[in-house]
């Protein structure tokens, strides 16, 4: 037999003794059904306003507490111009990005040169970047998460390696909830998942010295998100 | 006493002594308590929510059969390579021989405490590779060459200086106490040996059955680096990670960040459904999931404990037991410290010589009800007690419990021992809190309470 076969004969051996649910007060066995978990599951979630308004308003907030430069634009040209002053103060040299209507456009207007990952890039000129810029699948606003994948996102390294990430969003990816953000994820995705789907909420960030909280432990310092 | 008993004796009276080290862990919980709380007050009803969750990890666990052969399924179609292993043994080998046939030299790792539990580093370099640990916290206990002192927070125990100090003795760095600098030499530093690394390795927090994917947590984003640099990615699996379906995240996710760490979510919440893909710019040629049992097969066999596998290694048992927050966690000896690792060690490493840790603790239920998937922790730790006297009593224990039982059924024997007792008390002074006195296990750091002038039976009588 292989260790396949020994361990899941060890598991259906153990498994025939039952055992309690936990916080069942009998003690008695019983079955949870399939599916009854995960339609409880937004109701034990925090709060969500909605109508945008209110979602925009949560994002900010948590935007604000985790530290993430959120900026609700009224039009592109506007996150563009709001670009090229970060650019400039910043003093951005080189900048990587993916190709994407609104990625395509932004480079375009920072006329920086770029480091495009789509096609395979060099990891030390990639790392070298001022910034990466990234399209994304959703913004979610119970937690101020932006839903990155391999495909939106340029691949992997793109939203992560570069110090300053910019992600470029449409309004109408604003999403409500996790559960809600787990169900375009299925929707989307469904027989042929991206390799990486990544869930990222604020800079990276550290406590592990003296819990003090430091930003940019290992990726990006800086996480900026235009919302267009 | 087995060698690991009067090691967690010696070690914990030392350390309950320490000042100091009191000091740096209390600060650091009450840093981590404040910011709990601020964030479990959101969530409109925190205890259905443990409910939900812990009915998802039972569903999970109790039909892991199932669930594991459908995860395995759906991540190998994606062009996973998946392997099983029984034994820490099998699955050190596995790793290994995956290095070697990658002609590697370097392994980056993102944190994981499945990979302590199989004592990986040792095994990677003895064969040969460096190994760099990337999490900060793990960074820095590597390189004093010690076990994560916390599941969640490795390096808690340390103060700034003490790192600043490290990274100068072993990186040469200039001394600082900003932990913003410090934290920037370790990224620094670390970056290079992403580039250069040939293998990632990391740990799993969830592995999603449905839809065949591995979830890591990370918030420094040194998993995502890990699983993005390399060309080759191992990823450990035990083989309780597994849960149903993928909208169990949405609960999971911020509830180990609430209760484990008092952020609301992690940083990043990763999930990876097999290496690079056609038409993807980067990522890894091959990704392996090891499988790994472990002693975690026996633990389920264990029906009144089999919930035990439902932790999610958030840390919060450790973070609220009083045990913990006076001996620390180097003291037990074991990879998962605090409740959790003394009711799991004994199922995992031998029952009689961990048993030791199942009496360290005041059974205050405080583990279980922080646990957010409803572990009975302080139970179990009764059950352990109770699994261990019955499978190999202890002779002046059964004496002892025989005598007091005889006692306590003679009517006549405790009217002569309460007179004898009080009798006994006032000469106690003599003696107390030296090796000649019976009680000298409790009474070296403890009063013993006195026995009253007047038992309740004597003044029931007075009153009549």
């Amino acid at each position: 037999m292989n260790e396949r076969d020994n361990i899941l004969s060890r598991i259906r051996e153990a498994l025939r003794v039952p055992a309690p649910v936990p916080g069942a007060h009998d003690h008695e066995p019983r079955e949870v059904s399939e599916a009854e978990a995960a339609k409880t599951i937004p109701r034990w979630l925090p709060a969500v306003g909605a109508t945008f308004e209110q979602q925009v308003e949560l994002f900010r907030a948590n935007s604000t507490d985790l530290k993430t430069d959120f900026r609700l634009v009224a039009s592109r040209d506007e996150s563009f111009a709001q670009l090229k002053a970060i650019a400039a103060a910043e003093g951005w040299k080189k900048i990587a990005a993916h190709k994407g209507e609104l990625t395509d456009a932004a480079v375009a207007a920072l006329a920086l040169p770029v480091c495009k990952t789509d096609a395979g890039y060099d990891v030390r000129e990639l790392e070298a970047c001022d910034a990466g810029l990234t399209e994304c699948d959703a913004l979610v606003a119970q937690t101020g998460s932006v839903l990155v994948t391999t495909r939106s996102a340029g691949g992997r390294a793109l939203s992560i390696l570069p110090p300053h990430h910019v992600v470029l969003a449409r309004r109408d990816q604003l999403l409500p909830d996790l559960p809600a953000a787990y169900a375009l994820v299925r929707k989307k995705y469904a027989d042929n998942p991206p390799s990486l789907l990544c869930l990222i909420t604020g800079p990276s960030r550290t406590g592990d010295i003296e819990r003090i909280l430091v930003l940019g432990a290992h990726g990006p310092k800086k996480l900026t998100i235009f919302c267009v | 006493m087995t060698t690991f008993a009067k090691q967690f004796k010696a070690d914990a009276k030392r350390i309950t002594r320490d000042l100091r080290h009191r000091g740096l862990i209390l600060t650091a919980l009450k840093k981590y308590e404040a910011a709990r709380d601020a964030r479990q007050t959101r969530f409109p009803d925190w205890q259905s929510a443990r409910q939900t969750a812990a009915e998802i990890k039972w569903d999970a666990i109790n039909h892991l059969d199932k669930y594991l052969v459908e995860f395995v399924t759906k991540i190998e179609a994606r062009g996973t390579r998946v392997h099983w292993a029984s034994t820490a043994e099998q699955a050190r080998e596995i790793i290994l021989a995956t290095c070697r046939d990658r002609k590697a030299r370097s392994v980056i790792k993102s944190k994981s405490m499945a990979t302590e539990e199989i004592h990986l580093n040792d095994a990677l370099e003895k064969a040969g590779f460096e190994v760099v640990e990337s999490d900060l916290g793990e960074f820095i206990v590597q390189l004093r060459q010690e076990a994560p002192y916390h599941i969640v927070f490795p390096a808690m125990h340390l103060t700034r200086g003490e790192i600043s100090d490290l990274f100068h003795n072993k990186l040469g760095t200039a001394p600082t106490d900003n932990p913003e600098e410090l934290t920037m030499i370790a990224r620094r530093w670390l970056r290079q040996k992403y580039i250069q690394a040939d293998v990632g390795i990391t740990g799993c927090n969830f592995a999603v059955a449905d839809t065949g994917m591995v979830a890591i947590t990370t918030n420094e984003g040194n998993g995502r680096l890990t699983a993005s640099l390399p060309k080759t990615m191992i990823t450990l699996v035990g083989i309780e990670k597994v849960i149903p379906r993928l909208e169990d995240l949405a609960l999971l996710q911020p509830m180990l960040a609430t209760i484990g760490a008092g952020q609301l979510i992690s940083c990043y919440n990763s999930l990876y459904s097999g290496p690079r893909q056609p038409g993807e710019p980067d990522g890894p040629e091959e990704f392996h999931v090891v499988l790994m049992d472990n002693g975690r097969t026996r633990l389920m066999a264990d029906a009144e404990q089999r919930d035990a596998l439902h932790c999610i290694r958030c840390g919060s048992c450790l973070n609220v037991c009083p045990i913990y927050r006076n001996i620390g966690g180097h003291t037990y000896g074991t990879t998962y410290p605090g409740p959790v690792g003394s009711v799991i060690t004994p199922h995992l490493r031998g029952l009689q010589e961990w048993k030791h840790l199942s009496a360290a603790s005041s059974l205050c239920g405080a583990c279980t009800a922080s646990c957010p998937v409803k572990i009975c922790l302080h139970h179990h730790l009764l059950q352990n007690r109770r699994n261990a006297a019955r499978a190999k009593p202890v002779w002046w224990e059964k004496i002892a419990f025989n005598l007091f039982a005889f006692l306590f059924n003679s009517p006549w024997l405790y009217r002569l021992a309460k007179p004898l007792g009080r009798l006994g008390q006032i000469f106690h002074p003599l003696i107390k809190g030296t090796p000649l006195d019976p009680a000298y296990a409790w009474t070296q750091s403890r009063d013993l309470p006195k026995i009253p002038r007047q038992t309740f039976k004597e003044y029931w009588r007075s009153r009549r």
